[in-house]
């Protein structure tokens, strides 16, 4: 069998809903694909674009955010600022020419354990069908953080 | 195996402990290479795999090591951070280091429990202890913040749970806000006739209780109300809640009921609720004899004077100098600070209707299980008759369990009180009726004290059993009875039985508002919408919310006592929390690093606690460590990169990103 593509996936979860969903995966022994690799954060309001475009920069071929369901944050909205940063970074994205499926961001609740690997596996499988990514040129740590700062300051102008 | 100069330029020594827990991890990740491949990374100066490194011998081998390596720096490869962050910080502490030069790596709930390939499960492993050693080196020795713990306690919830809660933490000496939505506390066991397998009166058991919990000192009890909003954290939380109006003066009402004799309505015409519909009431009421508070209320839907002001209030002469029936009185609201939160919320029956092909709400003589303990129960619209609704009674019962439980197509979990509760409703409708009984069952469940015993004393009586689920209830043709049909898998034939009454033992459900009560008070549920304990087994009663605690059913179905035996628990953690007088809040707040602020304000209104305010002659924002949650979001959207989340600094996150990418 030829050796296929293995996406390596970032994932930044939020301590509350998707990380803990993440553990009930575990727990209910539900398997998923191995590509990912998550990185815990608080609250989905903590991914500051750099992240993301750092993930990319420094080889992730996909980056997945994952959040408390509206309504849910543990922290009230944090999850909207997320939602409105993920808006322009995927703008932001496509002009770097990264696919819209290398960009995910889902709403998993501490319950939704299946959701974890539903999303992980679909989202290594669109992944791993775009194969690996190639940027143009490497961004510069300038570049992104060039970036970064329009996205943040335009999500404050959106109306924080 | 080698040093390495720390970003803040001091030598750090990383020790890394891989645990094998049990086969768990060792099972499907090679902990050895794991632990082979962590010497190797810079910093690492020693890397050990354990069998149990939650252990006492476990966490000693990291504070002897801690001792003898001059480790600075501590990370374990073990279980997910929820379950035992707490137990390896507090070893770091007690070896001598600041319990945050610590951090943990996930490789049970998020590798080896969740992946079967051993390579790709390992190289995962490793991709994690990677990242974990590359943030590790920039922790920074933090302080928890002390914060007092207000010992006062709110329970949700007046039903057995809320009640025994209440009691237990009021007998401590605690004050204690007990608030009930309804007009009367008491809750689902109220509406029960007897309990199993003991066969003692829910009323008998359960109304003392009631009463204790009213005339307790150290309660204050309201009913008809409900909690609007919840701010604050652990120790300190501020409650707003809603006290509707009971148009009844509770302080001069002495529930002697004239008014209720006196009503204009001379025959109870409105549907009861407390009998589920199947009896009647005035427009005001008492919602039953023994209800507590002893006190009526008027139901403004079906009262005359509400709807036309014309009502000649006969209720108001009987009352005559004592003047308790207001018709003005408005909702309220009480503002309270309480240091602890008891949910104790409850359940939702399984409405029965959703079920089309069992008829329930199409034939008049089917009936839920809870209807059916209103019939039995003394005190109900029968009077304790079981009747059908042509008021004879019945000479055949079916019973059918698990009516919206064990069932994809409703709820796929079991309630755990449907066996148990029908075996004594079997036993109570023959002693009240001498009827044949049929109970069509999927399995038994009877697993609890007395429980088997009870069950095998039902089946001497001579109640059928049927191994089966019941496919559909039909009228038998000709007849005023009922078919059921039912597969017996014991005969392995399908049978149709003729009944005159149908009893389905309908399954419990979360409440139907759970989740909005759950948003209220900052908690996740599980999957079948009942509310999440920190840990199955070991925090049951906790939540992820520090001070706020669960009780009964609201947590997941459950029996009279397991309930009584989790509200006991439930106060007993609160009580611990109170006593110690303070907790420690988790260090992960931010702050402002002044020199980079360009004083933008893009903060500000990112803060959902308004923790960041504006200081003006420096320009400068400024963050109320007390105010802030620690959540980052002002951090991730700050422009000049001035604001620092403590243990989730930007660089601590970058070199986590690197470690998991294997960028150099």
């Amino acid at each position: 069998m030829p050796d296929q593509f293995e996406p390596k996936i970032v994932a930044f979860f939020c301590n509350w809903c998707t990380y803990l969903a993440a553990d009930l995966a575990g727990t209910s022994r539900l398997k998923y694909a191995p590509n990912i690799r998550v990185v815990r954060l608080m609250c989905s309001g903590r991914v500051d674009p750099q992240f993301v475009l750092d993930a990319f920069a420094k080889g992730a071929d996909g980056v997945l955010i994952g959040g408390c369901h509206p309504g849910d944050c543990h922290y009230q909205e944090g999850n909207y600022k997320a939602l409105r940063r993920a808006h322009l970074l995927r703008t932001v994205l496509r002009e770097m020419g990264i696919e819209d499926d290398r960009f995910r961001l889902e709403w998993i609740s501490a319950s939704e354990g299946d959701k974890v690997r539903t999303v992980v596996n679909d989202m290594v499988a669109k992944v791993r069908a775009l194969g690996p990514l190639h940027l143009a040129a490497k961004p510069t740590p300038q570049v992104v953080a060039a970036h970064a700062h329009s996205i943040t300051a335009a999500a404050v102008v959106g109306g924080a | 195996m080698s040093d390495l100069i720390g970003g803040n330029g001091c030598g750090v020594r990383i020790g890394v402990y891989v645990c094998h827990c049990g086969t768990n991890i060792a099972g499907t990740i090679d902990v050895r290479a794991l632990a082979e491949f962590a010497a190797t990374l810079p910093g690492v100066v020693l890397a050990r795999d354990y069998k149990y490194m939650c252990s006492d011998p476990g966490q000693e081998l990291i504070k002897k090591d801690i001792a003898e390596q001059n480790l600075t720096r501590i990370v374990v490869a073990a279980c997910s951070p929820c379950l035992h962050e707490k137990t390896f910080r507090h070893a770091t502490e007690e070896g001598g280091l600041n319990p945050f030069f610590f951090h943990m790596v996930n490789l049970r709930e998020h590798d080896s429990w969740v992946h079967t390939d051993k390579v790709a499960a390992t190289e995962k492993g490793k991709d994690l202890l990677r990242a974990a050693v590359r943030r590790v080196k920039h922790h920074k020795p933090l302080e928890r913040r002390q914060v007092s713990i207000n010992p006062d306690a709110l329970i949700v919830g007046g039903g057995i749970a809320g009640i025994h809660a209440a009691l237990t933490m009021a007998n401590a000496g605690k004050h204690v806000y007990l608030v009930e939505r309804e007009p009367t506390i008491g809750g689902h066991m109220a509406q029960f006739d007897k309990t199993f397998p003991t066969l003692d009166c829910a009323a008998c058991i359960l109304t003392p209780k009631m009463t204790a919990a009213k005339t307790h000192p150290n309660i204050t009890l309201w009913t008809l109300s409900e909690v609007e909003k919840v701010e604050g954290y652990v120790g300190n939380y501020k409650v707003s809640v809603k006290r509707k109006p009971r148009y009844i003066r509770e302080d001069v009402c002495v529930g002697c009921l004239e008014c209720v004799e006196a009503c204009v309505y001379k025959q109870a015409k409105v549907l009861d609720e407390f009998n589920l519909g199947l009896g009647k009431r005035r427009p005001i009421y008492i919602p039953f004899p023994q209800a507590v508070p002893q006190l009526v209320l008027i139901d403004p839907e079906s009262c005359i004077e509400f709807k036309s002001g014309t009502c000649k209030k006969t209720c108001v002469e009987a009352c005559a100098e004592r003047q308790a029936i207001d018709f003005k009185q408005q909702e309220r609201f009480e503002e309270i600070d309480v240091g602890t939160i008891i949910l104790a919320t409850g359940f939702d029956v399984f409405d029965a209707s959703r079920i089309p092909y069992y008829g329930y709400g199409t034939y008049p003589n089917v009936y839920t299980a809870l209807e059916l303990e209103r019939l039995v129960n003394a005190s109900g619209p029968t009077a304790g008759e079981v009747l059908l609704r042509d008021g004879t009674k019945p000479k055949s019962v079916g019973i059918i369990h698990c009516v919206g439980s064990r069932d994809d197509n409703t709820n796929k979990y079991c309630s755990r009180v449907c066996c148990m509760y029908s075996l004594k409703l079997a036993h109570l409708i023959k002693e009240k009726t001498d009827a044949e009984v049929y109970n069509c069952y999927i399995d038994i469940r009877a697993p609890g004290k007395g429980f088997e015993e009870f069950y095998n004393r039902v089946s001497e009586e001579g109640t059928h059993f049927i191994r089966g689920k019941v496919a559909d209830v039909f009228p038998t043709e000709g007849t005023n009875q009922l078919t059921m049909r039912v597969e017996d898998t014991l005969m392995s034939m399908v049978r149709q039985i003729s009944v005159d009454m149908v009893v389905l033992a309908v399954g419990l459900e979360a409440q139907s508002d759970a989740q909005d009560v759950r948003r209220r008070f900052n908690i996740s549920s599980s999957t079948e919408g009942f509310f999440l304990e920190r840990h199955p087994k070991l925090a049951p009663v906790s939540t992820f919310t520090d001070g706020v605690f669960l009780a009964g059913c609201c947590q997941g179905p459950k029996d009279i006592p397991d309930t009584v035996a989790q509200a006991g628990a439930a106060a007993a953690e609160a009580l611990a929390l109170i006593d110690a007088g303070a907790v420690e809040l988790e260090p992960n707040t931010a702050y402002i690093e002044e020199e980079l602020c360009s004083g933008c304000k893009t903060c500000i209104p990112m803060c959902p606690y308004s923790a960041i305010s504006f200081v003006a002659d420096k320009k400068k924002a400024a963050i109320n460590e007390v105010l802030c949650k620690g959540c980052g979001t002002c951090v991730a959207a700050c422009p000049s990169g001035s604001i620092v989340q403590n243990l989730f600094e930007d660089v601590e996150v970058f070199d986590e990103i690197e470690g998991v990418l294997a960028y150099a």
